[in-house]
């Protein structure tokens, strides 16, 4: 079991006395219920000296180059095997940063909750946003919290933005990636989209599978200390998966890229959840899950550390640029054939068949 | 993943390709009846690593792909104007219909739900007694005893507010079709190994005697595909023309009667209308008189006008293997898997669409 997942069933957050069980379209009026449910509850759960002024905006000192990233997080169901939205949609944009090269340091918060969401189900979330804050090292200095009427939400949308200065020795562009450049992936595909079906209405079937949702912020941070501007491009394959990010990446770099099938890291249970389905596992979502496209000569290097690292124990190089067949990823299967791989042309649905 | 990756040994492939290679004398079409044997074929790379003188044709074995368009207009309509609970399985919601898919149903806001099985859909009628739930029953025989299950389990419970849409197409028959046309020359067939696990392997054996041709029931996995394919070039190189099972493993001579009961109880053979081939005799199951309650055909009883196809797809042309898909002048141009003009585009598992994701013709 995890590091994350200890403290997560330690975490011991006793919900506030409140004197009603489910959220109203008054928690969104601004008035006396809205107060009465940010005070008792948001500000004294994730409290700190910048949320605490409570001005309209959070002031903040940032120093040199800085980047900024935001995402709205809309899941069904909010919570599935290994997380919640709440630690998703932390993680989510701390993870963004970090794929920049950055620190992340502020969070922006912001809620847009269906009337009739019990709030037991909200304060569960913000717990899990408090945890994911503390272990990704960030806080959450402003924020917003809406209510729309009942059939026009779906429970829970959740918006987080966030800001932080770019590591001295990142130097992380597309324009850096070179011919020979390994592809390192920092673990198993699939977990987290696999996670969402298992629980999901009409596809639901028994799995141990759990969501990869953590921060790589700090794993990250330590490959740039180490590695500086060999580390040329990291990317998140979150939605769309890997085939989708690499294809983005060759596309609009220009570059060639070579996958080998045997190579791809992935749990049993996921492997075997997506045969069944009739999914690839190449485009189904991940959450904790990076690519870096790292220079020849330190692949190795930057593999070995990431097997010491928690987040990348699975690691595995699973491919190169290559000056071939520009903006094409041509995957050699596990019988040696070779297949481009392309985008989606939308969702991926299970096959019949 | 143990029982799959033996499926997958790079040194067995490779020594089943060097068996074909050297096995093969002449020229011989062989075609794979199943979208999945077509996946699995264009996903691992297997064309490309055949000798020239194999040429795999790609049959009409999606039964997504072949589902008649009329029906997918009334599965829409029963969505949009009737406002029943549509539920089918889920590459089926992106095949268009005349005007719209059920996915783009779903986006203006029809009740339309993805199942994994049938008896979910049962389970969805009872839980909302109010509302009429109807399921999009499609598939070949492999999904036929799970959409007859939810016939007779909702018969048995009572539940009165679950009817299925049938639109179930049926093998044997279908390469009797492909054989039959004048124009296709089809040397032996790879039959797909998930309908034999229900049926049997039977129905071949008239079918290979009569015409003359091998029909190997095969697998899915890589290795399946390149015995299947090694089996049928051995008996064509020695003038045979047998039945074979290469997916011994799963597939009995005999099927799964328990299965087949089912299928009898709650279906009878009828002529089935292919989208881009036509009517093809006995080659689809209809819901038997007993249960007409549970048929959405007769209980709602929608007339909806035959819309014509696209004069300028040739998926009949390709499915029954008288053209690849690169031979079509629309593929990869107006014809794509988001705006497909015919049946072959439309699934994953559909040859065109198999070919347009994964052979690298094209750039998605």
């Amino acid at each position: 079991m995890s590091e994350n997942k200890k403290i997560r069933m330690q975490l011991q957050c006793p919900m506030p006395k409140l004197d009603f069980d489910v959220i109203t379209l008054g928690h969104g009026s601004g008035g006396v219920l809205t107060n009465k449910l940010l005070d008792s509850g948001v500000f004294d759960l994730l409290s700190n000296d910048i949320l605490d002024e409570r001005h309209d905006g959070a002031f903040l000192e940032l120093h040199g180059k800085t980047a900024f990233s935001t995402d709205s997080f809309l899941v069904s169901p909010i919570f599935f095997p290994g997380g919640n939205i709440g630690e998703l949609a932390v993680n989510g944009t701390v993870n963004d940063l970090a794929m920049c090269g950055a620190n992340p340091k502020y969070l922006s918060l912001s809620f847009i909750i269906e009337e009739g969401l019990p709030v037991k189900e909200f304060w569960d979330i913000l717990v899990a946003v408090k945890f994911a804050c503390q272990k990704a090292g960030v806080q959450i200095v402003t924020g917003d919290t809406k209510v729309v009427e009942k059939g026009k939400g779906d429970k829970i949308f959740v918006n987080t933005s966030g800001v932080g200065p770019i590591h001295p020795k990142a130097k992380i562009s597309a324009k850096n990636i070179a011919v020979g450049d390994k592809i390192i992936i920092s673990g198993n595909v699939a977990s987290h989209g696999m996670a969402i079906m298992s629980v999901r209405e009409g596809l639901e079937f028994d799995s141990e599978i759990q969501s990869d949702t953590t921060n790589l912020n700090h794993t990250i941070l330590s490959l740039i200390e180490q590695f500086g501007e060999n580390i040329h491009l990291l990317t998140d394959p979150t939605r769309g998966g890997v085939a989708t990010v690499l294809k983005e990446i060759a596309q609009s770099s220009e570059i060639g890229i070579d996958l080998f099938q045997k190579d791809f890291p992935m749990d049993e249970q996921v492997a075997s959840a997506c045969e069944l389905l009739g999914l690839d596992p190449l485009y189904v979502a991940n959450e904790g899950l990076f690519l870096a496209f790292v220079s020849e000569s330190e692949a190795d290097s930057v593999l070995a550390t990431l097997h010491e690292d928690e987040n990348g124990k699975n690691a595995r190089i699973i491919g190169t640029v290559v000056a071939e067949h520009p903006k094409q990823v041509i995957m050699e299967s596990a019988i040696g054939g070779k297949r481009v791989i392309s985008m989606l042309p939308g969702e991926q649905l299970p096959r019949i068949c | 993943m143990k029982y799959m990756s033996e499926y997958r040994d790079p040194e067995l492939a490779k020594k089943y390709l060097e068996e074909i290679k050297n096995t093969v004398s002449r020229p011989w079409s062989i075609m794979e009846v199943c979208g999945g044997q077509t996946h699995s074929l264009v996903k691992n790379g297997i064309i490309e690593m055949l000798p020239d003188k194999v040429t795999m044709i790609h049959g009409p074995g999606c039964p997504v792909c072949v589902t008649p368009l009329n029906l997918i207009d009334k599965a829409v309509y029963l969505a949009v104007e009737k406002g029943v609970i549509l539920c089918s399985f889920g590459d089926m919601l992106r095949v268009p219909g005349s005007q719209k898919s059920l996915l783009e149903a779903k986006a203006e806001g029809a009740d339309v739900r993805i199942l994994y099985s049938p008896l979910e859909a049962v389970k969805i009628a009872e839980d909302n007694p109010h509302k009429e739930v109807v399921f999009f029953a499609v598939g070949f025989e492999t999904t036929a005893p799970a959409n007859a299950l939810s016939v007779v389990h909702a018969h048995r419970r009572g539940v009165k507010n679950y009817s299925i849409l049938a639109s179930h197409v049926l093998v044997p028959p279908a390469i009797k079709a492909v054989i039959d046309d004048e124009e296709s020359k089809i040397d032996g067939f790879l039959a797909a190994g998930h309908v034999c696990t229900i049926m049997g392997n039977t129905e071949y054996h008239p079918l290979s005697a009569a015409y003359k041709v091998p029909i190997v029931v095969t697998g899915f996995e890589p290795l399946d595909v390149l015995q299947g394919i090694l089996m049928v070039i051995r008996q064509l190189e020695q003038s045979k023309s047998e039945v074979e099972n290469q997916y011994a493993r799963i597939v009995r001579e005999e099927g799964n009667p328990d299965a087949q009961k089912v299928i009898d109880e709650v279906f009878e053979v009828r002529n089935q209308m292919w989208r881009g081939i036509g009517e093809i005799p006995e080659s689809g199951y209809a819901v038997r008189e007993k249960y007409a309650d549970f048929d959405a055909t007769k209980k709602y009883n929608v007339t909806i006008e035959e819309a014509p196809e696209n004069p300028d797809c040739i998926s009949g042309q390709i499915m029954k293997g008288i053209k690849k898909p690169f031979e079509c002048s629309q593929f990869g141009k107006t014809c794509k898997p988001t705006n497909p003009l015919g049946a072959p585009m439309v699934s994953s598992e559909g040859a065109c669409a198999a070919y347009y994701h994964f052979s690298g013709l094209v750039e998605a």
